[in-house]
Protein backbone atom coordinates (compact mmCIF):
# COMPACT_ATOMS: atom_id res chain seq x y z
CA UNK A 1 0.00 0.00 0.00
CA UNK A 2 1.48 3.30 -1.04
CA UNK A 3 -0.07 6.56 -0.01
CA UNK A 4 1.29 8.56 -2.88
CA UNK A 5 0.21 7.54 -6.34
CA UNK A 6 2.51 9.14 -8.87
CA UNK A 7 1.78 10.26 -12.41
CA UNK A 8 4.53 7.91 -13.46
CA UNK A 9 2.80 4.95 -11.84
CA UNK A 10 -0.48 5.94 -13.41
CA UNK A 11 1.13 6.13 -16.87
CA UNK A 12 2.79 2.78 -16.33
CA UNK A 13 -0.48 1.09 -15.40
CA UNK A 14 -2.39 2.66 -18.28
CA UNK A 15 0.22 1.37 -20.72
CA UNK A 16 0.06 -2.04 -19.11
CA UNK A 17 -3.71 -2.10 -19.40
CA UNK A 18 -3.44 -1.61 -23.17
CA UNK A 19 -0.91 -4.42 -23.49
CA UNK A 20 -2.95 -6.87 -21.41
CA UNK A 21 -6.23 -5.92 -23.08
CA UNK A 22 -4.68 -6.81 -26.43
CA UNK A 23 -3.43 -10.14 -25.11
CA UNK A 24 -6.82 -10.98 -23.63
CA UNK A 25 -8.57 -10.20 -26.92
CA UNK A 26 -5.98 -12.09 -28.97
CA UNK A 27 -6.33 -15.13 -26.74
CA UNK A 28 -10.11 -14.99 -26.87
CA UNK A 29 -10.02 -14.85 -30.65
CA UNK A 30 -7.35 -17.53 -31.11
CA UNK A 31 -8.66 -20.00 -28.49
CA UNK A 32 -12.38 -19.17 -28.76
CA UNK A 33 -12.49 -18.29 -25.04
CA UNK A 34 -15.71 -16.44 -24.09
CA UNK A 35 -16.42 -13.91 -21.29
CA UNK A 36 -14.36 -11.33 -23.12
CA UNK A 37 -16.59 -8.45 -21.98
CA UNK A 38 -16.21 -9.56 -18.35
CA UNK A 39 -12.42 -9.76 -18.68
CA UNK A 40 -12.18 -6.28 -20.15
CA UNK A 41 -14.34 -4.81 -17.39
CA UNK A 42 -12.11 -6.14 -14.58
CA UNK A 43 -8.62 -5.96 -16.08
CA UNK A 44 -7.85 -2.49 -14.68
CA UNK A 45 -8.87 -3.62 -11.19
CA UNK A 46 -6.64 -6.70 -11.50
CA UNK A 47 -3.72 -4.62 -12.73
CA UNK A 48 -3.98 -2.21 -9.81
CA UNK A 49 -4.27 -5.06 -7.32
CA UNK A 50 -1.27 -7.00 -8.61
CA UNK A 51 1.02 -4.04 -9.38
CA UNK A 52 0.27 -1.91 -6.33
CA UNK A 53 -1.96 -3.39 -3.69
CA UNK A 54 -1.27 -7.06 -3.10
CA UNK A 55 1.69 -8.25 -1.11
CA UNK A 56 2.45 -11.48 -2.99
CA UNK A 57 5.92 -12.40 -4.20
CA UNK A 58 5.57 -14.30 -7.50
CA UNK A 59 8.83 -16.09 -6.73
CA UNK A 60 7.62 -17.13 -3.27
CA UNK A 61 3.93 -17.41 -3.93
CA UNK A 62 3.18 -19.90 -1.17
CA UNK A 63 4.62 -17.68 1.58
CA UNK A 64 2.27 -18.10 4.56
CA UNK A 65 1.76 -14.43 5.16
CA UNK A 66 1.06 -13.42 1.55
CA UNK A 67 -2.12 -11.54 0.83
CA UNK A 68 -4.84 -13.78 -0.58
CA UNK A 69 -6.66 -12.81 -3.76
CA UNK A 70 -9.66 -14.79 -4.97
CA UNK A 71 -11.21 -14.18 -8.35
CA UNK A 72 -14.71 -14.92 -7.13
CA UNK A 73 -15.99 -14.10 -10.63
CA UNK A 74 -14.00 -17.04 -11.94
CA UNK A 75 -15.02 -16.40 -15.55
CA UNK A 76 -12.55 -13.51 -15.50
CA UNK A 77 -9.75 -16.10 -15.49
CA UNK A 78 -8.45 -15.21 -19.00
CA UNK A 79 -7.70 -11.71 -17.62
CA UNK A 80 -6.15 -13.06 -14.41
CA UNK A 81 -3.93 -15.49 -16.30
CA UNK A 82 -2.50 -12.62 -18.37
CA UNK A 83 -1.86 -10.64 -15.21
CA UNK A 84 -0.11 -13.56 -13.50
CA UNK A 85 2.01 -14.23 -16.59
CA UNK A 86 3.06 -10.58 -16.85
CA UNK A 87 3.95 -10.62 -13.13
CA UNK A 88 6.04 -13.74 -13.85
CA UNK A 89 4.14 -16.14 -11.61
CA UNK A 90 4.81 -18.51 -14.50
CA UNK A 91 6.55 -18.10 -17.89
CA UNK A 92 4.51 -16.25 -20.48
CA UNK A 93 5.12 -19.14 -22.87
CA UNK A 94 2.88 -21.30 -20.67
CA UNK A 95 -0.08 -19.35 -22.01
CA UNK A 96 0.65 -20.67 -25.49
CA UNK A 97 -1.22 -23.76 -24.31
CA UNK A 98 -4.28 -21.70 -23.37
CA UNK A 99 -7.45 -23.47 -24.44
CA UNK A 100 -5.57 -26.42 -25.93
CA UNK A 101 -6.40 -30.02 -25.05
CA UNK A 102 -4.61 -31.21 -21.90
CA UNK A 103 -3.82 -27.65 -20.75
CA UNK A 104 -4.54 -26.33 -17.23
CA UNK A 105 -5.29 -22.94 -18.80
CA UNK A 106 -8.94 -22.96 -19.76
CA UNK A 107 -11.96 -20.88 -18.85
CA UNK A 108 -11.75 -20.88 -15.03
CA UNK A 109 -9.05 -20.94 -12.35
CA UNK A 110 -8.36 -24.52 -11.24
CA UNK A 111 -7.56 -25.66 -7.70
CA UNK A 112 -4.28 -24.46 -6.17
CA UNK A 113 -1.10 -26.23 -7.17
CA UNK A 114 -1.78 -26.37 -10.90
CA UNK A 115 -1.10 -22.72 -11.80
CA UNK A 116 1.26 -20.67 -9.67
CA UNK A 117 -0.59 -17.76 -8.07
CA UNK A 118 -4.08 -19.28 -8.15
CA UNK A 119 -5.44 -19.55 -4.61
CA UNK A 120 -8.72 -21.36 -5.23
CA UNK A 121 -10.89 -22.86 -7.91
CA UNK A 122 -13.69 -20.49 -8.79
CA UNK A 123 -16.19 -20.32 -11.58
CA UNK A 124 -19.24 -21.53 -9.75
CA UNK A 125 -20.41 -18.11 -8.60
CA UNK A 126 -20.83 -17.37 -4.92
CA UNK A 127 -18.00 -19.60 -3.70
CA UNK A 128 -14.87 -17.44 -3.87
CA UNK A 129 -16.07 -14.60 -1.66
CA UNK A 130 -17.13 -16.87 1.24
CA UNK A 131 -13.78 -18.63 0.92
CA UNK A 132 -12.02 -15.26 1.10
CA UNK A 133 -14.07 -14.60 4.23
CA UNK A 134 -12.78 -17.88 5.69
CA UNK A 135 -9.22 -16.80 4.89
CA UNK A 136 -9.72 -13.44 6.60
CA UNK A 137 -11.09 -15.14 9.73
CA UNK A 138 -8.21 -17.61 9.55
CA UNK A 139 -5.69 -14.73 9.55
CA UNK A 140 -7.29 -13.27 12.67
CA UNK A 141 -7.35 -16.65 14.47
CA UNK A 142 -3.70 -17.29 13.64
CA UNK A 143 -2.73 -13.69 14.38
CA UNK A 144 -1.34 -13.26 10.89
CA UNK A 145 -1.27 -9.91 9.16
CA UNK A 146 -2.27 -10.84 5.62
CA UNK A 147 -5.31 -9.33 3.97
CA UNK A 148 -7.95 -11.21 2.02
CA UNK A 149 -9.42 -9.85 -1.24
CA UNK A 150 -12.21 -11.07 -3.47
CA UNK A 151 -13.24 -9.71 -6.86
CA UNK A 152 -16.96 -10.28 -7.44
CA UNK A 153 -19.23 -9.61 -10.37
CA UNK A 154 -22.53 -7.78 -10.10
CA UNK A 155 -24.35 -10.84 -11.47
CA UNK A 156 -22.66 -12.91 -8.78
CA UNK A 157 -24.49 -10.83 -6.19
CA UNK A 158 -27.62 -12.83 -7.18
CA UNK A 159 -26.17 -15.72 -5.20
CA UNK A 160 -27.47 -16.11 -1.65
CA UNK A 161 -24.08 -17.24 -0.39
CA UNK A 162 -22.66 -13.77 -1.15
CA UNK A 163 -25.11 -12.27 1.30
CA UNK A 164 -24.55 -15.01 3.88
CA UNK A 165 -20.87 -14.12 3.77
CA UNK A 166 -21.61 -10.39 3.85
CA UNK A 167 -23.75 -10.88 6.99
CA UNK A 168 -21.03 -12.74 8.85
CA UNK A 169 -18.19 -10.54 7.57
CA UNK A 170 -20.04 -7.47 8.84
CA UNK A 171 -20.74 -9.08 12.19
CA UNK A 172 -17.10 -10.02 12.68
CA UNK A 173 -15.89 -6.50 11.72
CA UNK A 174 -13.14 -8.00 9.61
CA UNK A 175 -10.89 -5.09 8.67
CA UNK A 176 -8.64 -7.47 6.71
CA UNK A 177 -11.36 -8.38 4.21
CA UNK A 178 -11.87 -6.45 0.96
CA UNK A 179 -14.62 -7.16 -1.55
CA UNK A 180 -14.39 -5.44 -4.91
CA UNK A 181 -17.40 -5.62 -7.18
CA UNK A 182 -16.84 -5.35 -10.91
CA UNK A 183 -20.15 -3.61 -11.53
CA UNK A 184 -20.29 -3.79 -15.34
CA UNK A 185 -24.12 -3.61 -15.31
CA UNK A 186 -24.67 -6.86 -17.19
CA UNK A 187 -25.10 -10.51 -16.35
CA UNK A 188 -25.39 -13.39 -18.79
CA UNK A 189 -28.79 -12.57 -20.23
CA UNK A 190 -29.60 -9.02 -19.26
CA UNK A 191 -29.10 -5.89 -17.16
CA UNK A 192 -28.09 -6.91 -13.65
CA UNK A 193 -30.25 -4.29 -11.95
CA UNK A 194 -33.29 -5.48 -13.93
CA UNK A 195 -32.90 -9.22 -13.40
CA UNK A 196 -32.78 -8.88 -9.62
CA UNK A 197 -33.36 -5.98 -7.25
CA UNK A 198 -29.62 -5.27 -7.12
CA UNK A 199 -29.98 -1.56 -6.42
CA UNK A 200 -29.37 0.18 -4.15
CA UNK A 201 -26.22 -1.94 -3.99
CA UNK A 202 -24.04 0.24 -1.79
CA UNK A 203 -26.84 0.69 0.74
CA UNK A 204 -27.29 -3.06 0.92
CA UNK A 205 -23.66 -3.62 1.86
CA UNK A 206 -23.70 -0.74 4.31
CA UNK A 207 -26.77 -2.14 6.03
CA UNK A 208 -24.86 -5.41 6.40
CA UNK A 209 -22.13 -3.63 8.34
CA UNK A 210 -19.70 -2.90 5.53
CA UNK A 211 -17.78 0.25 4.67
CA UNK A 212 -18.73 0.95 1.09
CA UNK A 213 -17.37 3.18 -1.66
CA UNK A 214 -18.36 3.68 -5.28
CA UNK A 215 -15.67 4.41 -7.84
CA UNK A 216 -14.86 4.35 -11.53
CA UNK A 217 -13.25 0.94 -11.87
CA UNK A 218 -11.18 1.99 -14.85
CA UNK A 219 -9.53 4.96 -13.14
CA UNK A 220 -6.36 3.88 -11.38
CA UNK A 221 -6.29 6.94 -9.15
CA UNK A 222 -9.82 6.27 -7.93
CA UNK A 223 -9.00 2.61 -7.33
CA UNK A 224 -5.93 3.72 -5.41
CA UNK A 225 -7.79 6.20 -3.26
CA UNK A 226 -10.61 3.81 -2.49
CA UNK A 227 -8.26 1.09 -1.29
CA UNK A 228 -6.34 3.66 0.73
CA UNK A 229 -9.58 4.71 2.43
CA UNK A 230 -10.63 1.08 2.87
CA UNK A 231 -7.43 0.45 4.84
CA UNK A 232 -8.21 3.41 7.08
CA UNK A 233 -11.47 1.72 8.13
CA UNK A 234 -10.51 -0.46 11.07
CA UNK A 235 -13.96 -1.32 12.40
CA UNK A 236 -15.52 -2.83 9.28
CA UNK A 237 -14.80 -4.91 6.23
CA UNK A 238 -14.75 -2.91 3.01
CA UNK A 239 -16.59 -3.19 -0.24
CA UNK A 240 -15.58 -1.18 -3.27
CA UNK A 241 -18.28 -1.00 -5.88
CA UNK A 242 -16.30 -0.39 -9.03
CA UNK A 243 -18.47 0.98 -11.82
CA UNK A 244 -17.09 -0.52 -14.98
CA UNK A 245 -18.00 -0.97 -18.63
CA UNK A 246 -18.38 -4.44 -20.01
CA UNK A 247 -16.02 -4.77 -22.99
CA UNK A 248 -14.12 -1.63 -21.94
CA UNK A 249 -11.46 -0.45 -24.38
CA UNK A 250 -13.01 -1.53 -27.67
CA UNK A 251 -15.81 0.75 -28.91
CA UNK A 252 -17.84 -1.98 -30.61
CA UNK A 253 -17.66 -4.22 -27.56
CA UNK A 254 -18.37 -1.62 -24.89
CA UNK A 255 -21.67 -2.17 -23.09
CA UNK A 256 -22.69 -4.80 -25.66
CA UNK A 257 -23.58 -7.98 -23.79
CA UNK A 258 -23.13 -10.14 -26.88
CA UNK A 259 -19.46 -10.21 -25.92
CA UNK A 260 -20.31 -12.26 -22.86
CA UNK A 261 -20.31 -15.31 -25.14
CA UNK A 262 -18.98 -14.16 -28.50
CA UNK A 263 -15.33 -14.34 -29.50
CA UNK A 264 -13.82 -12.00 -32.10
CA UNK A 265 -13.24 -13.16 -35.67
CA UNK A 266 -10.09 -12.06 -37.48
CA UNK A 267 -11.47 -8.77 -38.73
CA UNK A 268 -12.89 -7.89 -35.33
CA UNK A 269 -9.61 -8.83 -33.71
CA UNK A 270 -7.60 -6.56 -36.00
CA UNK A 271 -10.04 -3.73 -35.55
CA UNK A 272 -9.94 -4.10 -31.75
CA UNK A 273 -6.14 -4.25 -31.59
CA UNK A 274 -5.82 -1.20 -33.84
CA UNK A 275 -8.25 0.78 -31.71
CA UNK A 276 -6.45 -0.04 -28.47
CA UNK A 277 -3.07 0.89 -30.03
CA UNK A 278 -4.41 4.28 -31.09
CA UNK A 279 -5.74 5.21 -27.64
CA UNK B 1 -22.70 -39.36 20.55
CA UNK B 2 -23.14 -35.59 20.54
CA UNK B 3 -21.55 -35.26 23.95
CA UNK B 4 -18.71 -37.55 22.99
CA UNK B 5 -18.12 -35.33 19.99
CA UNK B 6 -18.06 -32.20 22.17
CA UNK B 7 -15.67 -33.74 24.70
CA UNK B 8 -13.40 -35.29 22.13
CA UNK B 9 -13.12 -32.14 20.05
CA UNK B 10 -12.18 -30.18 23.15
CA UNK B 11 -9.49 -32.73 24.00
CA UNK B 12 -8.10 -32.61 20.45
CA UNK B 13 -8.21 -28.79 20.34
CA UNK B 14 -6.03 -28.74 23.46
CA UNK B 15 -3.47 -30.84 21.60
CA UNK B 16 -3.62 -29.06 18.24
CA UNK B 17 -3.68 -25.31 17.79
CA UNK B 18 -4.96 -25.56 14.22
CA UNK B 19 -8.36 -27.02 15.12
CA UNK B 20 -11.29 -24.63 14.69
CA UNK B 21 -14.89 -25.54 15.44
CA UNK B 22 -17.65 -24.08 13.27
CA UNK B 23 -21.28 -24.51 14.21
CA UNK B 24 -24.39 -23.68 12.22
CA UNK B 25 -26.19 -22.15 15.19
CA UNK B 26 -26.80 -25.42 16.99
CA UNK B 27 -25.35 -27.17 20.01
CA UNK B 28 -26.74 -24.77 22.57
CA UNK B 29 -24.44 -25.02 25.65
CA UNK B 30 -22.83 -28.13 24.21
CA UNK B 31 -19.67 -26.25 23.31
CA UNK B 32 -19.51 -24.04 26.40
CA UNK B 33 -16.35 -25.77 27.60
CA UNK B 34 -14.77 -25.38 24.19
CA UNK B 35 -15.60 -21.69 24.14
CA UNK B 36 -14.29 -21.33 27.68
CA UNK B 37 -11.05 -22.99 26.61
CA UNK B 38 -10.56 -20.86 23.48
CA UNK B 39 -13.42 -18.71 22.24
CA UNK B 40 -11.17 -17.59 19.40
CA UNK B 41 -11.37 -21.04 17.82
CA UNK B 42 -15.15 -21.44 18.00
CA UNK B 43 -17.31 -19.68 15.46
CA UNK B 44 -21.08 -19.73 15.24
CA UNK B 45 -21.56 -19.18 11.52
CA UNK B 46 -25.29 -18.66 11.89
CA UNK B 47 -27.94 -20.50 9.95
CA UNK B 48 -25.98 -20.20 6.72
CA UNK B 49 -24.48 -23.58 5.96
CA UNK B 50 -23.32 -22.93 2.39
CA UNK B 51 -21.29 -19.99 3.65
CA UNK B 52 -20.01 -22.03 6.60
CA UNK B 53 -18.70 -24.74 4.28
CA UNK B 54 -16.86 -22.23 2.07
CA UNK B 55 -15.45 -20.49 5.15
CA UNK B 56 -14.06 -23.86 6.22
CA UNK B 57 -12.42 -24.26 2.80
CA UNK B 58 -10.81 -20.82 3.10
CA UNK B 59 -9.59 -21.70 6.57
CA UNK B 60 -8.21 -25.05 5.45
CA UNK B 61 -6.40 -23.42 2.53
CA UNK B 62 -4.70 -21.09 5.00
CA UNK B 63 -3.46 -23.72 7.43
CA UNK B 64 -6.33 -24.43 9.84
CA UNK B 65 -8.23 -27.67 10.48
CA UNK B 66 -11.89 -26.68 10.60
CA UNK B 67 -14.56 -29.01 11.94
CA UNK B 68 -18.09 -28.24 10.87
CA UNK B 69 -20.99 -29.25 13.03
CA UNK B 70 -24.70 -29.05 12.39
CA UNK B 71 -27.71 -31.29 11.72
CA UNK B 72 -27.03 -33.74 8.88
CA UNK B 73 -29.34 -32.46 6.10
CA UNK B 74 -27.89 -28.97 6.52
CA UNK B 75 -24.26 -29.99 6.57
CA UNK B 76 -24.63 -32.29 3.54
CA UNK B 77 -27.39 -31.85 0.97
CA UNK B 78 -27.95 -28.17 1.83
CA UNK B 79 -24.39 -27.29 0.85
CA UNK B 80 -23.50 -30.14 -1.47
CA UNK B 81 -21.84 -27.94 -4.08
CA UNK B 82 -19.71 -26.23 -1.44
CA UNK B 83 -18.58 -29.69 -0.32
CA UNK B 84 -17.91 -30.72 -3.90
CA UNK B 85 -15.80 -27.69 -4.76
CA UNK B 86 -14.50 -26.27 -1.50
CA UNK B 87 -13.81 -29.53 0.32
CA UNK B 88 -13.44 -32.38 -2.19
CA UNK B 89 -11.96 -30.61 -5.25
CA UNK B 90 -9.54 -28.61 -3.09
CA UNK B 91 -8.75 -31.72 -1.03
CA UNK B 92 -9.18 -29.44 1.98
CA UNK B 93 -8.52 -30.66 5.52
CA UNK B 94 -12.08 -30.30 6.73
CA UNK B 95 -14.07 -32.59 9.01
CA UNK B 96 -17.79 -32.34 8.31
CA UNK B 97 -19.91 -33.70 11.14
CA UNK B 98 -23.59 -34.37 10.66
CA UNK B 99 -25.52 -34.88 13.87
CA UNK B 100 -28.95 -36.47 14.22
CA UNK B 101 -28.37 -38.63 11.16
CA UNK B 102 -30.76 -41.13 9.63
CA UNK B 103 -33.98 -41.08 11.63
CA UNK B 104 -32.45 -39.67 14.84
CA UNK B 105 -34.72 -36.66 14.55
CA UNK B 106 -37.61 -38.70 13.24
CA UNK B 107 -40.30 -36.58 14.92
CA UNK B 108 -39.04 -33.51 13.06
CA UNK B 109 -40.17 -34.95 9.77
CA UNK B 110 -38.62 -35.44 6.33
CA UNK B 111 -36.91 -32.01 6.46
CA UNK B 112 -34.72 -33.36 9.25
CA UNK B 113 -34.36 -36.97 8.10
CA UNK B 114 -31.13 -37.81 6.33
CA UNK B 115 -31.52 -40.99 4.34
CA UNK B 116 -29.53 -39.90 1.28
CA UNK B 117 -26.45 -38.14 2.72
CA UNK B 118 -24.07 -41.06 2.23
CA UNK B 119 -25.42 -41.58 -1.28
CA UNK B 120 -24.89 -38.03 -2.45
CA UNK B 121 -21.46 -37.65 -0.84
CA UNK B 122 -20.40 -41.02 -2.29
CA UNK B 123 -20.59 -39.47 -5.74
CA UNK B 124 -17.68 -37.17 -4.89
CA UNK B 125 -14.07 -38.23 -5.30
CA UNK B 126 -11.68 -37.98 -2.37
CA UNK B 127 -13.94 -37.68 0.65
CA UNK B 128 -13.93 -40.16 3.51
CA UNK B 129 -17.44 -41.17 4.57
CA UNK B 130 -17.66 -42.49 8.10
CA UNK B 131 -20.64 -43.69 10.11
CA UNK B 132 -19.54 -44.82 13.57
CA UNK B 133 -21.87 -47.17 15.42
CA UNK B 134 -21.04 -45.83 18.85
CA UNK B 135 -19.08 -43.22 20.80
CA UNK B 136 -15.98 -45.41 20.92
CA UNK B 137 -15.74 -45.57 17.14
CA UNK B 138 -16.55 -41.88 16.88
CA UNK B 139 -13.73 -40.90 19.26
CA UNK B 140 -11.10 -42.90 17.47
CA UNK B 141 -12.27 -41.80 14.03
CA UNK B 142 -12.18 -38.13 15.06
CA UNK B 143 -8.73 -38.44 16.51
CA UNK B 144 -7.44 -40.17 13.39
CA UNK B 145 -9.06 -38.02 10.72
CA UNK B 146 -7.92 -34.76 12.26
CA UNK B 147 -4.38 -35.65 11.20
CA UNK B 148 -5.21 -36.98 7.73
CA UNK B 149 -5.03 -35.04 4.48
CA UNK B 150 -8.30 -34.25 2.72
CA UNK B 151 -11.93 -34.02 3.78
CA UNK B 152 -13.86 -36.40 6.02
CA UNK B 153 -17.59 -36.67 6.60
CA UNK B 154 -18.72 -38.22 9.88
CA UNK B 155 -22.36 -39.16 10.28
CA UNK B 156 -23.40 -39.44 13.91
CA UNK B 157 -26.58 -40.03 15.91
CA UNK B 158 -27.82 -37.80 18.71
CA UNK B 159 -27.53 -38.80 22.35
CA UNK B 160 -27.86 -41.85 24.55
CA UNK B 161 -26.67 -44.44 22.03
CA UNK B 162 -25.11 -47.42 23.86
CA UNK B 163 -21.54 -48.51 23.26
CA UNK B 164 -21.61 -51.57 21.01
CA UNK B 165 -17.88 -52.15 20.78
CA UNK B 166 -15.97 -53.46 23.73
CA UNK B 167 -13.73 -50.88 25.38
CA UNK B 168 -10.71 -52.90 24.31
CA UNK B 169 -11.47 -52.57 20.59
CA UNK B 170 -8.90 -50.46 18.77
CA UNK B 171 -10.90 -48.92 15.98
CA UNK B 172 -9.30 -47.51 12.82
CA UNK B 173 -10.69 -45.63 9.81
CA UNK B 174 -11.39 -48.10 7.01
CA UNK B 175 -11.25 -51.08 9.35
CA UNK B 176 -14.30 -53.10 10.37
CA UNK B 177 -15.08 -53.99 13.95
CA UNK B 178 -16.72 -57.29 14.83
CA UNK B 179 -19.31 -56.49 17.47
CA UNK B 180 -20.40 -60.11 17.88
CA UNK B 181 -18.92 -63.16 16.20
CA UNK B 182 -21.02 -65.91 14.59
CA UNK B 183 -20.57 -68.56 11.92
CA UNK B 184 -23.91 -68.86 10.10
CA UNK B 185 -24.88 -65.47 8.70
CA UNK B 186 -22.85 -62.29 8.29
CA UNK B 187 -24.40 -58.89 8.98
CA UNK B 188 -22.46 -55.81 7.87
CA UNK B 189 -23.82 -52.51 9.10
CA UNK B 190 -23.10 -48.88 9.82
CA UNK B 191 -24.26 -46.51 12.52
CA UNK B 192 -26.07 -46.83 15.86
CA UNK B 193 -28.80 -48.98 14.27
CA UNK B 194 -26.37 -51.88 14.75
CA UNK B 195 -27.77 -52.05 18.27
CA UNK B 196 -30.95 -53.46 16.68
CA UNK B 197 -28.84 -56.04 14.86
CA UNK B 198 -27.26 -57.15 18.12
CA UNK B 199 -30.71 -57.59 19.65
CA UNK B 200 -31.84 -59.49 16.55
CA UNK B 201 -28.82 -61.78 16.81
CA UNK B 202 -29.81 -62.81 20.34
CA UNK B 203 -33.31 -63.66 19.15
CA UNK B 204 -31.98 -65.55 16.13
CA UNK B 205 -29.82 -67.69 18.39
CA UNK B 206 -32.58 -68.32 20.89
CA UNK B 207 -35.45 -68.94 18.47
CA UNK B 208 -33.69 -70.50 15.48
CA UNK B 209 -30.25 -71.50 16.71
CA UNK B 210 -28.66 -69.31 14.04
CA UNK B 211 -25.40 -67.57 14.87
CA UNK B 212 -25.21 -64.09 13.40
CA UNK B 213 -21.89 -62.33 13.03
CA UNK B 214 -22.50 -58.59 13.53
CA UNK B 215 -19.94 -56.19 12.08
CA UNK B 216 -19.65 -52.44 12.17
CA UNK B 217 -18.04 -51.29 8.91
CA UNK B 218 -17.39 -47.86 10.48
CA UNK B 219 -18.29 -46.16 7.21
CA UNK B 220 -18.42 -46.74 3.47
CA UNK B 221 -15.34 -44.88 2.24
CA UNK B 222 -12.75 -46.29 2.49
CA UNK B 223 -14.30 -49.74 2.40
CA UNK B 224 -12.49 -52.47 4.31
CA UNK B 225 -11.96 -54.80 1.35
CA UNK B 226 -9.37 -56.87 3.14
CA UNK B 227 -11.95 -57.75 5.78
CA UNK B 228 -14.60 -58.48 3.16
CA UNK B 229 -12.26 -60.93 1.40
CA UNK B 230 -11.62 -62.62 4.72
CA UNK B 231 -15.38 -62.96 5.23
CA UNK B 232 -15.75 -64.51 1.75
CA UNK B 233 -13.37 -67.25 2.82
CA UNK B 234 -15.59 -68.01 5.81
CA UNK B 235 -18.38 -69.25 3.55
CA UNK B 236 -21.37 -67.62 5.24
CA UNK B 237 -24.66 -68.81 3.76
CA UNK B 238 -26.03 -65.30 3.71
CA UNK B 239 -24.75 -61.71 3.86
CA UNK B 240 -26.99 -59.00 5.31
CA UNK B 241 -26.36 -55.26 5.05
CA UNK B 242 -27.99 -52.87 7.50
CA UNK B 243 -28.16 -49.09 7.51
CA UNK B 244 -30.50 -46.29 8.54
CA UNK B 245 -30.20 -44.86 5.03
CA UNK B 246 -31.76 -45.52 1.65
CA UNK B 247 -30.46 -48.15 -0.75
CA UNK B 248 -29.11 -45.66 -3.31
CA UNK B 249 -25.44 -45.06 -2.71
CA UNK B 250 -25.47 -46.46 0.80
CA UNK B 251 -23.64 -49.37 2.38
CA UNK B 252 -25.91 -51.99 0.78
CA UNK B 253 -25.30 -50.65 -2.70
CA UNK B 254 -21.60 -50.40 -2.00
CA UNK B 255 -21.38 -54.01 -0.80
CA UNK B 256 -23.54 -55.29 -3.68
CA UNK B 257 -21.29 -53.47 -6.12
CA UNK B 258 -18.17 -54.92 -4.52
CA UNK B 259 -19.59 -58.45 -4.56
CA UNK B 260 -20.62 -58.03 -8.18
CA UNK B 261 -17.22 -56.70 -9.25
CA UNK B 262 -15.47 -59.56 -7.49
CA UNK B 263 -17.97 -62.02 -8.98
CA UNK B 264 -19.07 -63.32 -5.57
CA UNK B 265 -22.69 -62.29 -5.98
CA UNK B 266 -23.99 -65.73 -6.92
CA UNK B 267 -22.24 -67.59 -4.13
CA UNK B 268 -24.69 -66.78 -1.35
CA UNK B 269 -27.87 -64.87 -0.48
CA UNK B 270 -27.57 -61.11 0.02
CA UNK B 271 -30.22 -59.17 1.94
CA UNK B 272 -30.12 -55.37 1.97
CA UNK B 273 -31.95 -53.85 4.91
CA UNK B 274 -32.42 -50.09 4.54
CA UNK B 275 -35.01 -47.35 4.65
CA UNK B 276 -37.53 -47.22 1.79
CA UNK B 277 -37.03 -44.74 -1.05
CA UNK B 278 -39.93 -42.57 0.05
CA UNK B 279 -40.61 -39.67 2.40
CA UNK B 280 -41.84 -40.76 5.79
CA UNK B 281 -45.03 -39.07 6.94
CA UNK B 282 -46.22 -41.29 9.76
CA UNK B 283 -43.97 -39.91 12.42
CA UNK B 284 -43.09 -40.88 15.94
CA UNK B 285 -39.90 -41.36 17.87
CA UNK B 286 -36.95 -43.17 16.33
CA UNK B 287 -37.95 -46.57 17.81
CA UNK B 288 -41.47 -46.21 16.47
CA UNK B 289 -40.34 -45.29 12.96
CA UNK B 290 -37.71 -48.02 12.91
CA UNK B 291 -40.37 -50.52 13.94
CA UNK B 292 -42.86 -49.32 11.37
CA UNK B 293 -40.22 -49.59 8.63
CA UNK B 294 -39.10 -53.05 9.74
CA UNK B 295 -35.74 -51.73 10.87
CA UNK B 296 -36.03 -52.69 14.55
CA UNK B 297 -34.69 -56.00 15.90
CA UNK B 298 -37.91 -57.87 15.08
CA UNK B 299 -38.03 -56.45 11.58
CA UNK B 300 -34.40 -57.37 10.97
CA UNK B 301 -35.08 -60.85 12.39
CA UNK B 302 -38.06 -61.49 10.15
CA UNK B 303 -36.28 -60.20 7.01
CA UNK B 304 -33.40 -62.57 7.70
CA UNK B 305 -35.65 -65.54 8.49
CA UNK B 306 -37.74 -65.05 5.36
CA UNK B 307 -34.59 -65.42 3.26
CA UNK B 308 -32.96 -68.44 4.89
Amino acid sequence: MIEFFSEKKQTELVALSSILRKRIIETSSRCKIPHLGSCLSCIDLLIYLYWVELSIDPKNSTCENRDRFLLSKGHGAPALFQVLAEKEFFPKEDLENFGKPNSVFHEHPPKPGLINGIEAATGSLGHGFPMALGMAISAKIQKKTFNSYALLSDGECNEGSIWEAALLGGKLKLNNLFAIIDYNKWQATGRSKEIMALEPLAAKWESFGWHSQEINGHDFREIHESLFKAHQEIEKPSVIIAHTVKGKGVSFMEDDNNWHYRTPNEDELNLALKEISQR
Amino acid sequence: MRNTFANEILRLAKERKDIVLLSGDIGNRMFDKFKEFDSNRFLNCGIAEANMMSIASGMALTGLRPIIYTITPFTTSRCFEQIKIGAAYHNANIVIVGTGSGLSYSELGPTHHSLEDIGILSTLPGIRILAPCDSLELSSQLEECISLEGPTYIRIGKKGEPNLNSLKTKSRIGRSNILKDGEDILLLGIGPILNEALKASEKLKKMHNINLCVVSMGGVEPLDEEFLLKMISKNYSCWVTLEEHGIHGGLGARINNWLSKKKFLKDFNVINIHTPNEFIHNLGNQSFVRESLGLDSNGILSQIISHV
